[in-house]
């Protein structure tokens, strides 16, 4: 607790000079609540959110004309807000639920912040969000998949991230396309672990191939941060399924790569859903006996000079990783929030909120491969999108499908080692 | 004997489903490990008395040393094991003197809160140094994969669980059967009674930890070669040695290698048979159900 104390007031007295400084210039400030996993199981992602939100702040915050017409980067600041800088307060979640709620509490109440922005897993997205609510405060969520989120009834809650039930289809059609080539993909398997993210992710991907006819073969369910996973994978072996669709955050990705290599299984094909599977450190760690896996993304760096690769150079810049897509789509949904405010004009609640429900970005506008930003009423980005990528060297990505946007074809079956 | 004997698991392995044996030798295996570590934990509150909350972190502490030995000599396990062990124990042996010698005097909350902010520190001294990424060592790195009539038992795992089930044994046989086994528990006995028979209850106090934490950071460097590495690492792992060791009998090292083995096949076989879901509910049932009969655990002293 000591130590959390020191850093702390370590980090108020660099606010306070950083405040000191800026405030020369321009008084005003526009302060954004950030709730991340900072410790704990997931840590990795909020370091490298952390370091997204720095670049994101540093375009708003200055002028970066080589970003063209990205919204935001032209001059120094919220032109809407008189120049008005953007700072970000980070609040730790550390993977509980109701550590992230008392956190949204704590950013709403006492930091006063205008919105709140987080907060990775869905589970702490639920609870968190359910706080600003009550507050009446915006919240906007980039990165949580659990479809549920938006079907709530919520005033205050925006959503970014293509969901749950966007990426079942995905799954559904880009494996009736490779069965189409040959691929056999009539068994399904899902594997997945017990929270909120795990068991509403797999239970739509399983309702959306029932509804093709296709019921799921076979679900292994595991505790999150699992110790062991051999049972798991043998359980695998045992049945055979042609496609294994793995929904798991990074530490259980990584054991069930090791696992599955010194258990000697392979499936036909090995589809991941994006979270564990898209962390730099899931690539560096096991990419090269994962060679082969397919996962979901949104991101695709574009040519030199766009704007997507000159923030995906200061990003690498800034915290040594590829830029991918968890961390783009956070990236994405901070600069949506800021462009509402921009628009608002205010940080009052009600203008932001007003402000985010006329939210249209144009997929120009975008650093991320969405067709666009636009609320529905329950708060869901309608133009979300996403497509299949493929880990095919064990070290880069590479797109794959659907056919237009593919950098390469697909490899089957899955290589492993 | 041998051919007896494999006669004997080719014939079990053709009528159980090779499945099985393979979820029950990887869980022994593993297992092994479990016991391993926490016996480091069950031996530091037989001597005396204190739940070290930073055991976990030990662990991952010896993860991390292995890691450091491989990355900057590109040692494998014959010189990550016992660095980790070194350097672990000189751990065990300076947070004893600096810290729990101090609060063993003070009341039961300084003792919780003392381990417990020690593995705070631990823990975000590693984030910080190493960052929040994963790591991993290369696979393979002790060796390939033996497959053995349908088995297929992975080098690293193997090493782990021989080894740790070794040491384990060595950790009872030194309690028991040596004169310092005697004079450390003669120290759990009654540490004035001890201090009067020329026994000084520090050195002894301060050779359990240097044991304790030695063993854990062994362990941890074992698991090093086939679970992945991060700070947080602790966290995960630690809880496997609370229940070992709740389930084994606090102050048991016997109990601890049953337990932990135990542990270890009912997690690889739920994971198979009823899901990973309800490992913990058979763990704890299994539990209640020896409290019920044995409330000191396993073989813990009543």
């Amino acid at each position: 607790m000591n130590l959390k104390h020191v850093t702390g007031l370590l980090c108020a007295a660099a606010m306070s000079f950083a405040l000191g400084s800026g405030a020369q210039a321009q008084d005003k400030v526009v302060k954004i609540g950030v709730i991340m996993p900072m410790s704990g199981g997931t840590a990795s992602i909020g370091a490298h959110a952390k370091a997204a939100l720095d670049v994101a702040t540093d375009i708003i915050n200055n002028a970066h004309p080589e970003l063209g017409n990205f919204p935001l980067a032209k001059n120094a600041g919220l032109a809407g807000l008189g120049g008005a800088k953007v700072e970000v307060v980070i609040a730790d979640n550390q993977g509980n639920p109701a550590t992230g709620q008392n956190q949204a509490l704590r950013l709403i109440t006492e930091e006063k912040v205008a919105a709140v922005f987080g907060a990775y897993q869905s589970g702490i997205t639920l609870t968190s969000s359910a706080i600003a609510e009550k507050y009446g405060v915006p919240y906007l969520n980039s990165e949580s998949v659990a479809a549920n989120l938006t079907e709530r009834g919520f005033k205050w809650f925006f959503r970014t991230t293509p969901i749950a039930t966007d990426f079942a289809k995905i799954y559904v059609d880009f494996l009736a396309d490779i069965k189409a080539q040959g691929a056999k993909t009539d068994s399904v398997a899902l594997v997945h672990d017990n929270t909120e993210y795990g068991t509403s992710v797999a239970n739509t991907i399983a309702g959306a191939f029932k509804e093709k006819g296709q019921p799921i073969a076979l679900d292994v369910a595991y505790p999150v941060n699992a110790t062991d996973v051999q049972g798991q994978v043998l359980q695998l072996k045992d049945k055979k399924p042609d496609v294994v669709i793995m929904i798991s955050y990074t530490s259980d990705a990584i054991l069930f790569a090791k696992t599955m290599q010194s258990l000697d299984y392979k499936p036909a094909v090995l589809l991941a859903d994006d979270a564990g599977y898209s962390d730099p450190s899931f690539t560096k760690a096991v990419g090269k006996i994962s060679q082969g896996v397919f996962n979901r993304s949104s991101w695709v760096v574009g040519p030199s000079g766009s704007p997507s690769a000159i923030i995906a150079g200061m990003y690498k810049k800034k915290s040594g990783e590829d830029m991918d897509d968890t961390v783009a789509r956070q990236m994405q949904g901070f600069f949506v929030l800021a462009e509402a405010i921009d628009r608002a004009g205010s940080t009052d609640p009600a203008k932001i909120q007003a402000a985010l429900k006329a939210t249209d970005l144009k997929p120009d506008q975008l650093m991320i491969g969405y067709k666009g930003v636009k609320f529905d009423d329950k708060g869901q980005n309608i133009l979300a999108s996403g497509a299949i990528i493929q880990l095919q060297d064990g070290e880069n990505y590479v797109a794959v499908w659907p056919k237009a946007n593919a950098e390469k074809a697909p490899v089957l079956p899955y290589n492993g080692w | 004997m041998p051919r007896l004997f494999c006669n004997d698991l080719i014939r079990a392995t053709q009528l159980m489903s090779f499945v099985l044996v393979q979820a029950i030798v990887g869980g022994l295996l593993l297992g092994a490990v479990y016991a391993l570590f926490s016996s480091g934990l069950t031996l530091v509150w037989g001597m005396m008395n204190i739940v070290n909350f930073a055991h976990g972190d030990f662990v991952m502490l010896g993860m991390y040393v292995a890691y450091v030995v491989y990355t900057l000599m590109g040692g494998g396990p014959i010189l990550g094991a016992p660095l980790a062990t070194l350097v672990l124990a000189t751990v065990g042996v300076v947070v004893y003197f600096a810290l729990i010698r101090g609060i063993m005097k003070g009341p039961m909350l300084a003792q919780i809160l003392g381990t417990f902010g020690l593995a705070l520190l631990l823990r975000y001294s590693v984030f910080w140094w190493f960052g929040a990424n994963f790591l991993s060592m290369p696979p393979n790195i002790v060796g390939g994969t033996y497959a053995f009539a349908g088995l297929r038992i992975e080098a690293s795992r193997l090493l782990a669980g021989v080894v740790a089930l070794l040491v384990t044994f060595g950790l009872h046989l030194l309690l028991t059967r040596t004169s310092l086994g005697s004079k450390m528990l003669a120290v759990a006995e009654d540490a004035t009674a001890a201090q009067l028979m020329g026994i000084r209850p520090d050195t002894m106090q301060a050779i359990a930890w240097a044991i304790a934490a030695g063993a854990t950071g062994l362990a941890g460097a074992l698991i090093a070669n086939f679970f992945y590495i991060v700070p947080t690492v602790g966290e995960t792992l630690g809880i496997v040695a609370f229940v070992t060791v709740s389930l084994g009998g606090f102050g048991s090292v016997p109990g601890a290698l049953v337990a932990g083995l135990l542990i270890g096949v009912i997690e690889s076989l739920s994971g198979y048979l009823i899901g990973a879901i309800y490992k913990d509910i058979v763990v704890y049932l299994l539990f209640l159900f020896f409290l019920w009969f044995r409330p000191q655990g396993l073989m813990g002293k009543s």
